[in-house]
């Protein structure tokens, strides 16, 4: 492929960014929690006599701690504000139509936020009450209160008490993403699929860079021209990974490596297989092992790992300024 | 207290999507024209802060990447806030401030495009009681716009007169994303977003990256551009829980306008960073600014709204507009957080 046409394909990938958080709650919060278990909603006075819903451990107007003295408030509120979300996302604690509410909860002189269920905006109003209705199950979170309802449909029974305490919770994060690499990186992406490795060349210093990203790091000016690095190369740096992690999808002990590739004036990290462990070096030669052409897609992952060659050793003078 | 300007400003076009760049592609020419501008060789600019978050792209450490544009070699006194880059240039400004450096470069980028901005900025919630709701920053906008129709401090007219009138006032900016006449019944004819906000009530996605130079008295005077002095820079911020305050007032606003000394002079206009039509009402009544005040010459942020640079944006949307000869007295102002929870305002002014 030309670089012409190269230049209309910059890539693009769906990217997922997924894990959890595990925090614990602290006194304040833990009691919070605890009680939402139990179907008990609580507050925390503050100084100046004001409750707080949900609790904090200092007051905002103020900055004072809160007092250690709890209240229970609600069940049931008033919606201070809302927000009708007639097409709800998939994250949205309600799968059809609901409102984002402030809801003042009886006894409180803050809102807490949380949806309200209430069929169509049409039957939504500021001022109007609503009362909870708790999660079937509990998972320890704000979710366990699951949503409101408008009062007239009645209260809830509370869910049975929890048998200790809820003192941290797991916060889920789930981002999506459409990536796309830029110019550069979709250059370097379109070589590997054509089972080449190519970087590119500083426009000031001629340094070439592998992977390259679009820019030198050196002097912050384009890296325009393209250049076909080796598959060979030698190794700078390397480490023996023997703790196992998640993604991690070989056979530990293993060897990871920063090979220098010939041509290149930037190590690139490899995975340095088909060797004694005991034997992996600085200075050691090592080349690529690609996958059959017929797997090669727009990845580094068309370069299964590297192993050494026969060929002498570069000695560290040459490359010390690499490692 | 340093005297210290703005010297030089450069952003990209702001555009829906940023498909062939990546951030560093995109900083390089801004970067470049920047500097350039500035009259001060890079290697003598004495601090570099960034503002951004790696979020957007939802790549670990693209701020630490985003350092390869400016050439980072021989290594260079170097930070970075998780917040829009008027917090950069805050940072940036005190740094001169305490006589470590005479003159700073402040850059800000993203890329909003490639994630839901709405749901991306849930992150940024308290993770306890808020972010496990995944109330979207759509949501809670609507919130506030409907507690101040609610309390009759606006109307749904009002509301879209102002984007009708930002979007007008864009149409001269070339940098600007949604731009164009907009007949206000006819908007108010549109269907609900997330009611009581309207599609032309919210931002749009945008996608972008800007510098700014800006330099203590001495160097100052080097620039291509006259100097545009930075006479206050104060920032506030408001409880991060919206049920725990007035969402139709903006006290932290209120409290740096007075600190900033907004009300002691008059102003030619005012750049404000109000991504929702509603909270550009809110922050003229915090800032004392009346119906005769130019809001937004640039379009604002309803015109093109790059998540981490739409507030430096607006400080050099002011100095663009001051060095164009078009006043020489102006409000930028910056938000960051939900609902206007934090507030930075600045006061600036030509020679």
């Amino acid at each position: 492929m030309n670089q012409a046409s190269q230049e209309q394909t910059a890539l693009s990938a769906p990217h997922i960014l997924e894990y959890d958080y595990r925090r614990s709650l602290g006194p304040v919060l833990s009691r919070f929690f605890t009680g939402l278990r139990a179907g008990k909603i609580h507050g925390i006075k503050t100084q100046s006599g004001r409750v707080l819903v949900p609790p904090a451990e200092y007051d905002p107007e103020t900055g004072e701690a809160t007092t250690d003295e709890f209240v229970e408030v609600g069940p049931g509120g008033v919606v201070e504000t809302w927000a009708w979300v007639e097409s709800p996302r998939a994250s949205h604690p309600l799968s059809q139509p609901f409102a984002f509410a402030l809801i003042k909860l009886d006894g409180a002189d803050t809102a807490l936020l949380h949806a309200v269920e209430a069929g169509e905006a049409s039957q939504m109003k500021t001022g109007m009450r609503v009362t909870p209705r708790w999660a079937e199950e509990s998972q320890g979170s704000i979710k366990d209160l699951s949503h409101f309802v408008p009062e007239a449909e009645g209260n809830a029974d509370a869910p049975h008490p929890p048998a200790e305490a809820t003192t941290d919770i797991v916060t889920p994060v789930h981002v999506e993403y459409t990536y796309s690499p830029g110019k550069a990186a979709s250059r370097y992406l379109h070589g590997l699929k054509e089972g080449k490795i190519v970087g590119q060349a500083s426009d000031s210093s001629g340094l070439v860079y592998v992977p390259p990203r679009g820019a030198c790091p050196r002097d912050g000016v384009p890296t325009s021209r393209e250049v076909e690095v080796s598959s060979k190369g030698t190794v700078v740096t390397l480490t023996i990974v023997r703790v196992p992690s998640e993604n991690i999808k070989v056979e530990l002990p293993y060897c990871t490596a920063n090979i220098l590739l010939d041509g290149a004036d930037q190590s690139f990290t490899g995975l340095l297989q088909e060797c004694n462990l005991d034997e992996v070096r600085i200075g050691m030669r090592v080349e690529a092992v690609w996958r059959d052409p017929s797997e090669w897609d727009y990845s580094s992952e068309n370069i299964k790992h590297f192993r050494p060659i026969d060929e002498p050793d570069v000695p560290f003078e040459e490359i010390k300024e690499y490692c | 207290m340093r005297d210290v300007a703005i010297v030089s400003y450069a952003q990209t076009q702001f555009v829906r999507s940023e498909r062939n760049q990546n951030e560093v592609e995109m900083l390089m020419p801004v970067i470049k024209e920047a500097v350039d501008n500035s009259g001060i060789p890079k290697q003598e600019i004495g601090f570099t802060c960034s503002g951004s978050t790696d979020y957007l792209s939802g790549q670990s450490f693209a701020f630490v990447m985003a350092v390869d544009a400016v050439g980072a070699w021989p290594p260079i006194n170097e930070s970075h806030v998780e917040m829009d880059g008027a917090w950069a240039l805050y940072e940036a400004w005190i740094k001169i401030q305490c006589g470590e450096a005479d003159s700073a470069m402040v850059f800000s980028f993203g890329r909003s495009s490639m994630g839901e901005t709405a749901e991306t900025l849930t992150l940024q919630l308290d993770p306890y009681t808020l972010a496990p709701l995944n109330a979207d920053a759509i949501s809670l906008a609507a919130l506030q716009a409907r507690a101040g129709l609610d309390a009759g401090k606006w109307t749904e007219r009002d509301m879209a007169e102002v984007a009708a009138r930002c979007r007008a006032q864009a149409k001269s900016n070339p940098d600007a994303q949604v731009t164009g006449d907009f007949d206000v019944d006819k908007l108010l004819t549109d269907p609900y977003l997330v009611s009581p906000l309207r599609k032309h009530d919210c931002p749009p996605v945008s996608d972008g990256a800007a510098v700014m130079i800006i330099a203590a008295e001495g160097a100052a005077h080097k620039a291509t551009n006259k100097p545009v002095w930075i006479r206050s820079l104060e920032h506030r911020l408001d409880s991060h829980q919206p049920g725990g305050r007035d969402l139709t007032t903006s006290p932290s606003t209120k409290l740096a306008g007075k600190a900033a000394g907004v009300h002691k002079t008059a102003v030619d206009f005012a750049e404000l960073h109000t991504p929702f039509s509603h909270q550009e009402i809110i922050v003229r009544e915090a800032l004392g600014l009346g119906k005769e005040t130019l809001v937004n010459p640039s379009g604002g942020p309803l015109a093109a709204n790059p998540l981490m640079v739409a507030g430096l944006a607006r400080l050099g949307e002011s100095a663009r507009r001051i060095w164009g000869g078009h006043g020489s007295r102006a409000i930028a102002h910056a938000t960051s957080g939900p609902c206007l929870q934090q507030n930075l305002v600045c006061v600036l002014e030509g020679e």
